[in-house]
């Protein structure tokens, strides 16, 4: 079937437009879509599709084939505010249509009740901004479950019992246990921990016109041939595309909101593929574009009224960048497990979810799980244990033997909302538009490097409960490279606190919405996305009464 | 000491994905490619090279032979990714052209230092090849943590670069347009069955899983 897909001019002043098609611009724009307004979805990278989903690690990994460019976007990177930046990779994110959530793990916990009122339990926390949602766990269940159910999430519903309540089970069961799962599992029963099958937003059973996982092994950091990976790609969409009332419009590079003289957007600026500068019209503008794209969207946006950056009168766009902390501990078995086939995840567990403070002397919480999640050419040149040849005949037995007998323990943490960390406009550096690029400043919290290491310890426990031949990690370290993007654009009821409203609307302009990492007032214990989806589908039904009550004019 | 993969622990294990009767067709073969390796990789050589010249070709070719030597299993050679190589620096590599080209001349000097008598890499014996490249490799520390693998180190040596591309060469999907892991000989090394589905159970250890059971009742919530 052929859709008959809208095409907007841009002139045609559209409902909403929608900038970004990740986890949450994929939701906004199905969801908005749906309930009858017109969509333009300006998307900066390529709509690509399953075709072109392709096992080839020098595409993905050193061609950027699904991710942001360092030659076209380069970045810079310090740690405070006090050095000067040097350009530096510092960030990864999707840039194609459906965004990040095309490569992801795809790792799909829900954050828990203590992520949203963390602040008002434990008291202040030195050198860090940390602050409660002004949303609950119980104002977000309901959305949750439907993105458990909209998109396709397996998992065991209760198998964990550190698990919030939930509404509705999982609407399938979990993928096929790893050997990597088993060991896990076994392991971390015999410490007395409670392990449970991972929630992944992975198909384990078809649904129309995508296939369940057929376990082909490129998954993290590839996008998903047969359509198991329940990206916006895969979901969110196609299903607006089938309203009939949304257009995605591929590489469409935004770099400017307007506003006119009421201080209300009136639309998008943006290069087409051919660098010609457009502008779409829109009652509505809804921002998804990432916490590092969106903040850097709202300061490139300034103007008269906002000379500091769009909707940017509270000083805090780009502000109280979190990326979760957390790492790797890396063992050899003596079996194969050939865990290279399959998803990357298949346990977790979450009794290190909720610390206390007072005991081990930091604050933040976190997550266990066994995964393999590399492929044959990163294996090989960063999956021996340190000290290892790296070239002749022993390093070739050293890949031959360990390839199919590795296993990761990932590690997964807070980060502790800071200041100083952002993303903003470097004064020296652009982008091949000419546009100032992104400029990271970084530092963890002291706590967040006390908790990485800590769950390192206990990841090494499981380890020889397990029976590892040889495991190893490295110390935590500050962290230089960013893949989640969280807290930039924080959710507030104090507009001198945060940057959004509870319902997504800036505080600065009626009708400018921002949604996606940059909303997170906490990092969870890692795995944003999940979270970012729920908000998106929250988002999109404040969004709809707001329009409807006829409080986006003026 | 028996190498844990001595052929003999190939033919036997069968657990790294490598079928006997794979090897069993094909190991007299690649010894032999071991023994007369210029001959038979210039035999199963295209008519031309992109980038490399033929006597660059034969030195890259040597470097990535002794960086995977080809021993009971096939190696970078067999792989063919002095073709890899080849290929990446005229397309998504090209800013490593001039890090070959001056790392050449670097090694030739390199060689004749230590062996004067001698005047192409690929000339020298195994052993005498393995003395000129640690005298080359200057240890890098690895990328550390996971999402430092990312991160690309600025200007590697020439020896890191050859060394970083001819891993790619003989690990890439075979299924790519790359010229790379020819015939797929790399990821069969590895155990990397190149299929793109697979049925659970797939290893050792969850060969024998009775299927997911609750925790015990009486793991309520605990708290570290």
């Amino acid at each position: 079937m052929i859709l008959d897909l809208p095409k907007y001019k841009t002139t045609d002043e559209v409902d909403f437009v929608v900038i970004g098609s990740g986890a949450a611009g994929g939701i906004l724009a199905k969801e908005l879509s749906s309930n009858g307004f017109r969509v333009v979805v300006l998307e900066q990278g390529p709509y690509l599709t399953e075709k072109d989903f392709v096992h080839d690690e020098i595409k993905i990994n050193f061609e950027d084939l699904l991710t942001n460019h360092p030659k076209l976007q380069p970045n810079t990177f310090r740690k405070t505010p006090a050095d000067k930046a040097k350009p530096q990779r510092a960030l990864v994110y999707g840039r194609l249509v459906g965004g990040t959530s095309v490569h992801f793990t795809a790792n799909f916990w829900r954050f828990h009740e203590i992520d949203f009122i963390e602040r008002g339990k434990i008291g202040a926390v030195a050198g860090s901004t940390l602050a409660d949602w002004p949303i609950t766990y119980a104002d977000l269940e309901p959305y949750y479950s439907k993105v458990e159910w909209e998109i396709g999430v397996s998992g065991q519903a209760n198998s964990s019992p550190f698990d919030p309540p939930r509404s509705k089970p999982y609407p399938m069961p979990p993928l096929p246990v790893k050997s990597s799962g088993v060991i896990f599992e076994r392991a971390a029963r015999k410490l007395g921990w409670h392990p449970f099958p991972a929630p992944m937003a992975i198909l384990s059973q078809p649904r129309p016109g995508r296939s369940a996982c057929m376990n082909c092994g490129f998954c993290l950091g590839f996008g998903c041939e047969v359509g198991a990976k329940s990206s916006s790609l895969a979901t969110a969409i196609r299903a607006a595309e089938k309203t009939g009332r949304c257009e995605i419009r591929p590489n469409s590079y935004v770099h400017r909101i307007e506003l006119d003289a009421q201080g209300r957007a009136t639309g998008a600026v943006y290069f087409d593929e051919k660098k010609s500068v457009q502008r779409q019209k829109a009652k509505a503008v809804v921002v998804c574009a990432n916490g590092a794209e969106t903040p850097r969207l709202l300061l490139l946006s300034a103007n008269k009224q906002f000379p500091n950056g769009l909707a940017n009168s509270s000083g805090l766009v780009g502000k109280n960048l979190m990326l979760n902390s957390g790492g790797t501990v890396t063992a050899v078995f003596d079996e194969p497990l050939n865990d290279y086939k399959g998803y990357a995840v298949s346990r977790v567990l979450h009794d290190f979810y909720e610390l206390d403070p007072q005991k081990v002397g930091f604050c933040g919480g976190g997550a266990l799980d066994a995964r393999f999640d590399m492929t044959p050419i990163s294996f090989a040149l960063g999956g021996l244990p340190p000290g290892s040849p790296r070239w002749g005949a022993s390093y070739k037995d050293l890949l031959a033997h360990n390839f199919a007998r590795t296993l990761e323990i990932f590690c997964h943490g807070t980060s502790l909302p800071v200041e100083n960390n952002s993303f903003d406009l470097d004064p020296e550096l652009k982008d091949a538009w000419g546009f100032p690029a992104l400029r990271m400043t970084y530092k963890d919290h002291p706590d967040d490097l006390k908790l990485s290491n800590w769950l390192y310890a206990r990841a090494k426990e499981l380890l020889d409960a397990a029976g590892a031949v040889k495991k190893w990690s490295f110390p935590a370290q500050e962290q230089q490279f960013a893949v989640h993007l969280l807290g930039t654009c924080r959710m507030g009821n104090d507009a001198k606190t945060s940057v959004i409203n509870t319902d997504h609307r800036t505080h600065d302009v009626k009708n400018l919405f921002l949604c996606d990492g940059s909303s997170l007032v906490t990092s969870g214990r890692g795995q944003p996305t999940m979270t970012i989806e729920a908000l998106a589908f929250r988002a999109a039904d404040r969004i709809r009464d707001l329009a409807k009550r006829g409080e986006l004019a003026g | 000491m028996d190498s844990p993969l001595s052929r003999r622990g190939f033919l036997t294990q069968g657990l790294t994905g490598i079928s006997a009767a794979w090897f069993a067709t094909h190991w007299s073969a690649l010894l032999s490619a071991s023994t007369h390796a210029r001959q038979a990789a210039k035999a199963a050589m295209p008519p031309k090279f992109e980038f490399f010249t033929l006597e660059e070709a034969a030195e890259i070719d040597a470097i990535s032979a002794r960086i995977i030597p080809t021993t009971d299993t096939p190696g970078a050679r067999e792989a063919g990714v002095v073709y890899f190589i080849d290929r990446a620096l005229v397309t998504f590599s090209s800013e490593d052209q001039k890090t070959i080209r001056e790392g050449l001349p670097a090694l030739h000097a390199r060689v004749r230092e230590l062996f004067p008598a001698a005047e192409k890499f690929s000339a020298l014996s195994a052993a005498q090849q393995d003395q000129v490249l640690r005298s080359l490799d200057e240890q890098q520390p690895p990328a550390a943590g996971r999402r430092g693998r990312r991160s690309r180190q600025s200007a590697p040596s020439f020896f890191e670069t050859v060394r970083v591309h001819t891993v790619n060469g003989f690990l890439i999907d075979p299924e790519s347009d790359k010229r790379g892991n020819r015939d797929g000989v790399g990821w069969k090394v590895i155990g990397r069955d190149p299929a793109h589905m697979f049925q659970p159970p797939f290893g050792y250890y969850d060969k024998d899983y009775p299927g997911w059971q609750a925790n015990p009742a009486e793991a309520d919530k605990t708290k570290s």
